[in-house]
């Protein structure tokens, strides 16, 4: 695609400022700040891609697997701030999945170790795993506030706090889930995943790029299990002192 | 208060806040074993808190409190809330049936209850067999506050503490619940501390009885205090209340 055929597209971005102007919607400036972020980061990520790819050295793919987990965890623990080192809990569990899931990739030599795989792969597993975290966050949060007579209920009775918190952490992690799971039963039904849309334009068989997204698919059905249960069981305890006393969430 | 009685559970000077902000001050007493407390005061007294201070819910941010004169940080948490027991205001139940709460005391330590020792617990609150299997959401006030009655007995708790549990409930409720009080305590020799807002039920129900206003003790002893109340705050209280 040429910068001016590019350029065109702005099209679309004209059509929800125009709207916005006529139904006084006052998104204006918003779309505006979307819009110019969405050019810088994205065209800054494309020439520090094209870096890393041609330079292909291990510690850059690390700098940049590093970089997604701190910019994902700064963002999913804002949900959490009522959690008691929230941060960490969070930045762990990002680790782990890249641990896990790249040890698999790479370990049965799925996808071949270069910069070209693993990048990308590891954006869309972090990536996920940053907005599972904020919805299980999220739920978690609401759950602990709304139950929380049932969970003083259980510790009154002598029940330990993983009993008290037990229900209020199934929810929360099922919930979260149940969008991914949900996403996925009608994956190429109603639309054609991104990655793979962006292989077939960019020329890729649509069998291979099924095979990868399927490879996608499954690798974030650990990330979204992983996310909330990580997070979820190294959450709670911070939420009871040494006493098994419920504390107040700040 | 008179002190022929073994202490049950016994203040000594304390304190809680929360963020700087003194919800009990300096409260010093004792509940008599086996026999039945009032406590007494206008909203936001700090009653519901010294409450939960007495089965470890909360913990004193200052001074000592002994359950059967041991200390009260000695007791493992959860073998407290067993030993103390308590019925809170709202009786929140656990989604499912009236079995499914009974049993709750149970299942958390990894047993069973019988459908047969069940039946008897409901005797015991005035229920019958065929609530067994009845959602909890079914219920009315009245049969929660028994049902959530009946589950804290479960664990035969010997100190048994009460949030208002007659505070929401008609007239004919109120009655069953205050006979079901009196049962317990009798039956079960339980020490019982039971806040209300009913002076009749204090002075009729309750052997003895704490007045707290503004996170302070005002004054204990024996229930019929209320009667001719020589403090002038207790006095201007239970007037206010009576009108």
């Amino acid at each position: 695609m040429t910068y001016t055929a590019l350029s065109l597209t702005l099209i679309f971005v004209c059509i929800p400022l125009l709207l916005s102007k006529i139904l006084k919607l006052d998104l204006e400036k918003d779309t505006l700040i979307a819009t110019l972020r969405s050019i810088i980061q994205l065209l800054a990520v494309g020439y520090i891609l094209k870096f890393v790819f041609d330079a292909n050295s291990y510690s850059y793919i690390l700098l940049m697997v590093a970089l997604m987990i701190i910019v994902a965890t700064l963002n999913a623990r804002k949900k959490g701030a009522g959690i008691k080192g929230i941060t960490w809990k969070i930045a762990l569990t990002l680790v782990m999945i890249e641990i896990i899931t790249q040890g698999v990739l790479l370990g049965f030599h799925i996808v071949p170790a270069t910069a070209q795989y693993i990048i990308p792969i590891s954006g869309m597993l972090i990536g996920n795993s940053m907005v599972l975290s904020i919805l299980f966050l999220n739920r978690f949060t609401a759950e602990i506030i709304n139950h929380k007579d049932q969970m003083e209920l259980i510790l009154s009775l002598g029940g330990t706090p993983k009993q008290a918190i037990h229900r209020q952490l199934i929810n929360a992690i099922k919930a979260s889930m149940i969008p991914t799971i949900e996403s996925q039963k009608t994956i190429g039904l109603v639309q054609l995943p991104g990655m793979m849309s962006g292989q077939i334009i960019g020329g890729a068989d649509p069998i291979h790029a099924v095979q990868f997204q399927l490879l996608i698919i499954f690798a974030l059905l650990t990330t979204a299990t992983l996310s909330s249960v990580m997070i979820g069981f190294l959450s709670y305890p911070a939420l009871f002192n040494e006493r098994m006393q419920l504390l107040e969430m700040k | 208060m008179n002190m022929l009685y073994e202490p049950a559970i016994h203040f000594q000077q304390v304190h809680f806040s929360v963020n700087d902000k003194m919800i009990l001050k300096s409260i010093t007493g004792s509940f008599p074993k086996e026999q039945i407390t009032t406590l007494v005061g206008p909203s936001g007294a700090g009653k519901t808190t010294l409450l939960k201070l007495c089965n470890g819910l909360l913990s004193p941010s200052n001074g000592h409190i002994l359950v059967d004169n041991q200390p009260i940080s000695t007791y493992d948490p959860t073998a407290l809330r067993r030993h103390v027991g308590i019925a809170l205001q709202a009786a929140p139940m656990i989604a499912g049936t009236v079995l499914e709460n009974l049993a709750l005391p149970r299942t958390l330590q990894g047993q069973k209850l019988l459908q047969q020792e069940a039946i008897q617990y409901l005797e015991d609150v005035g229920l019958n067999e065929s609530f067994l299997h009845q959602s909890t959401n079914d219920l009315s006030g009245g049969q929660r506050q028994k049902v959530s009655i009946a589950r804290t007995l479960i664990n035969k708790s010997s100190i048994l503490l009460l949030d208002e549990i007659t505070s929401a409930l008609d007239r004919q409720s109120v009655q069953d619940i205050e006979k079901l009080i009196v049962t317990i305590n009798k039956k079960y020799n339980v020490t019982m501390i039971w806040i209300t807002h009913n002076l009749q039920q204090a002075l009729t129900i309750g052997h003895y009885t704490w007045v707290m206003m503004n996170g302070e003790l005002v004054e204990t002893g024996k229930s019929s205090l209320l009667d001719a109340p020589t403090n002038p705050r207790v006095a201007e209280f239970v007037q206010g209340v009576n009108k």
